[in-house]
């Protein structure tokens, strides 16, 4: 079948590519293997029951030209005030843009491109976008905070820039907290025209270090935005996370948390806003590997027009991981009878002194609350959205770090004014 | 202006109860002239608050007959929020929670709202700040209040207090009452009536909805309407409060029966 055939043919084309780069051939020939045997997830397998990547095939994609200038424009009309004044390290269609960039003093800091390497976190064998990655990184952070050094806040910020044709690029992240330090990362992504924005991070966070990682994907429209994080947390430690996904036409974001010493600790919080045809999916496995761990996860998903969110998350608790303590939450708001919500929640325990919980909700706006901030003179758009700010309130309160929370308020405050 | 500040007419209003029509208002009618205070109370059930709904716009009824204007327009075409605009408000016998809206916000977002549709300019936040507290000093209100969210966690009377704030923050020129009164302690009910007689004027009128002669006692109406099974069945003045406190209703059904 033809289909067949151009399937075969664009996982060659993205092979093809990665062959072209040096650096860690092992690995990348390794990912190529895995990829040319499974091709692209489709429906078919369990872990993508919601979202196939078979469409990715049928693309030309092409390595993305220098393009500062009007990334240097995408970027001051971005809205977030406070990105100008912070630490970033900027990369531009997934290579790293000094002049673009304000890097920070005090953490280790080197690139992918320098001396590609894979870090051991990571699984290509297993999920296609690290595999789709491993063959194709050029660039990436690493960023390496000392033992009980406090980082502050660094951004490490993508634009993709397509303008005739369409582009991918597939950066290799690595994050690592030494014993006791910190660190607010904050993701942001963001662009024009068609691209594949294919990031995979690999984090480590030592005993008694804290991340904060705030996440917010503001992809164009017409772009594909295929994400993993690999994250592996050691005792005491803690991976305080929150994803806001609100661009792109396709977004998978796949986050896989180790809880792997003693009274480890995480939150994979998250909300999506989508309209329209978009589709992004948000699958998260946390595993409990050690005792007395503590996961939280509350997932907002708003959707309107016809868009569909999906949300799998999975907490596995180990059979050593007795005392964990494990709750997950997740709410949809349908605003459109074409909007569709897919919530697999998913609970795996061979540990008996557990306590874990887990649920999730469908709903639609309160008449009655429409009602009476209409009453009150309150236009039905502006009433819908307040509504709408009032039901993500309590997953973007848990943001704690204030130039975080507040980028993500402006965030969905701009996303309604924008829609009204 | 027309003598007739809000005319209603013949108003039938049903619901649709799960499937089945169900007719609550039975034929409204009921003029109130501008600066007037009229009072309307009835036996539970009987359709006042489906009446004060109908005419602040809730869309779960079902106008099926009769007429509403109000300062010369068609009351029924509009929408909540431009009836809201245009003077209408209503204070809710069960005011509804806004988890995560913060209420001083949700005040400023409304008094806002509707001056942009009055084509007033908006108050910066200072300004609306001052007049927000010198109301809720008036009320005493806790300024707390303002910075918790609508209504979550308020007290009965509280709730209450909270309606009669945003009545005298949007600057009505029909106040709709539902059972204002119903929670309030002594002293809160007349705090409450005197809010609403130092609105009292040419360009003001209210209706008031309750089951007690003490609120009245405060807040002297020029007319009270007996309702029953969706109709007016009485009208009186003033002095028919104090029968019905000792009578009951029994009489008035008799004899619209
Ligand atoms: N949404 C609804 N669904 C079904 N029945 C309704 C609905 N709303 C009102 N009703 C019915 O309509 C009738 C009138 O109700 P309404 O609340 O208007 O009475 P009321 O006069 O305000 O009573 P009270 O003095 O107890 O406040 C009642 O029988 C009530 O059960
Ligand atoms: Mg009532």
């Amino acid at each position: 079948m033809t289909t067949v055939a151009t399937h075969a043919a664009g996982i060659d084309a993205f092979i093809a590519r990665g062959t072209a780069l040096t650096g860690a051939q092992g690995d990348r020939e390794a990912a190529s293997g895995h990829l040319r045997a499974q091709g692209l997830p489709t429906r078919r397998l369990e872990a993508w029951h919601f979202t196939s990547l078979a469409p990715l095939a049928d693309v030309a994609f092409s390595a993305g030209a220098q393009a500062s200038a009007r990334a240097a424009t995408l970027l001051q009309g971005c809205g977030i005030d406070a990105l100008a004044v912070m630490n970033r390290v900027v990369f531009v269609n997934g290579r790293f843009d000094a002049g673009l960039s304000r890097l920070p003093d005090g953490v280790g800091l080197s690139f992918f491109a320098d001396e590609p390497a894979f870090g051991a976190i990571a699984r290509p064998e297993r999920d296609a976008a690290t595999m789709l990655n491993t063959i194709l990184a050029e660039d990436g952070a690493r960023i390496d905070v000392a033992a009980d050094v406090d980082a502050g806040t660094i951004a490490i910020v993508s634009v993709g820039v397509a303008t005739d044709t369409p582009v991918s690029f597939h950066p290799r992240h690595r994050i690592v907290l030494q014993r006791g330090a910190r660190l607010a990362l904050f993701e942001y992504a963001l662009g024009e025209g068609e691209y594949l924005h294919n990031p995979v991070a690999e984090i480590v966070v030592s005993a008694d270090a804290v991340l904060t990682h705030v996440k917010f994907q503001d992809e164009a429209p017409g772009a594909r935005h295929i994400t993993c994080a690999y994250v592996d947390v050691a005792e005491r430690g803690e991976y305080d996370s929150f994803t806001l996904t609100v661009g792109g036409s396709l977004a998978r974001h796949e986050v896989h948390v180790g809880l792997l010493g003693g009274a480890a600790a995480a939150h994979v919080n998250a909300a999506q806003l989508l309209d329209g045809a978009q589709h992004a999916d948000l699958t998260s496995v946390i595993t409990h590997g050690a005792p007395g761990c503590v996961s939280r996860q509350t997932v907002k998903n708003v959707l309107s027009g016809r868009a569909h969110g999906v949300f799998q998350g999975k907490i596995y608790v180990d059979r050593v991981a007795q005392k964990t303590d494990g709750y997950q939450m997740n709410q949809a708001l349908l605003l459109s009878d074409g909007a569709q919500i897919d919530a697999k929640p998913e609970l795996e325990i061979y540990a008996d002194d557990v306590k874990c919980s887990h649920g999730a909700t469908v709903g639609a706006l309160d008449d009655e609350q429409l009602f009476y901030l209409r009453s009150r003179g309150i236009p039905d758009a502006e009433a819908r959205a307040i509504l709408v700010r009032a039901f993500l309130l309590d997953a973007v309160e848990l943001v704690r770090e204030p130039t975080l929370r507040g980028i993500l308020d402006d965030a969905v405050e701009r996303h309604w004014r924008k829609g009204a | 202006m027309s003598s007739e500040f809000l005319k209603i007419s013949g108003l039938c209003a049903r619901i649709d109860d799960n499937g089945t029509e169900k007719p609550i208002l039975r034929g409204v009618d009921l003029v109130i002239p501008p600066g007037e205070v009229h009072a309307i109370m009835g036996p539970n059930g009987s359709g006042k608050s489906t009446l004060s709904y109908v005419l602040a716009g809730r869309e779960d009824y079902d106008v099926t007959d009769g007429s509403v204007t109000f300062r010369d327009q068609d009351l029924l075409a509009l929408e909540p929020e431009e009836r809201a605009a245009l003077g209408v408000f209503l204070a809710f016998q069960a005011p509804v929670e806004l988890p995560g809206v913060n209420n001083a916000n949700f005040l400023r977002t409304a008094v806002n709202a509707v001056r942009r549709a009055r084509g007033e300019s908006e108050l910066d936040a200072v300004t609306f700040l001052k007049d927000v507290r010198k109301e809720i000093k008036h009320l005493s209100i806790h300024d707390d209040m303002l910075k918790r969210n609508v209504n979550v966690g308020f007290s009965g009377g509280e709730k209450k207090r909270n309606e009669v704030l945003q009545m005298r923050m949007l600057r009505p020129s029909l106040a709709i009452l539902d059972e204002t009164d119903s929670g309030l302690d002594i002293d809160a009910l007349r705090i409450v009536a005197e809010g609403v007689n130092s609105l009292r004027g040419p360009d003001f009128s209210a209706l008031v909805i309750t089951h007690h002669q003490r609120l009245l006692d405060h807040l002297v109406p020029d007319r009270i309407h007996v309702m029953a099974r969706g109709r007016i069945i009485h009208s009186g003045g003033p002095e028919i409060a104090r029968q019905l406190e000792a009578e009951g209703y029994a009489q008035f059904l008799a004899e619209a029966a």
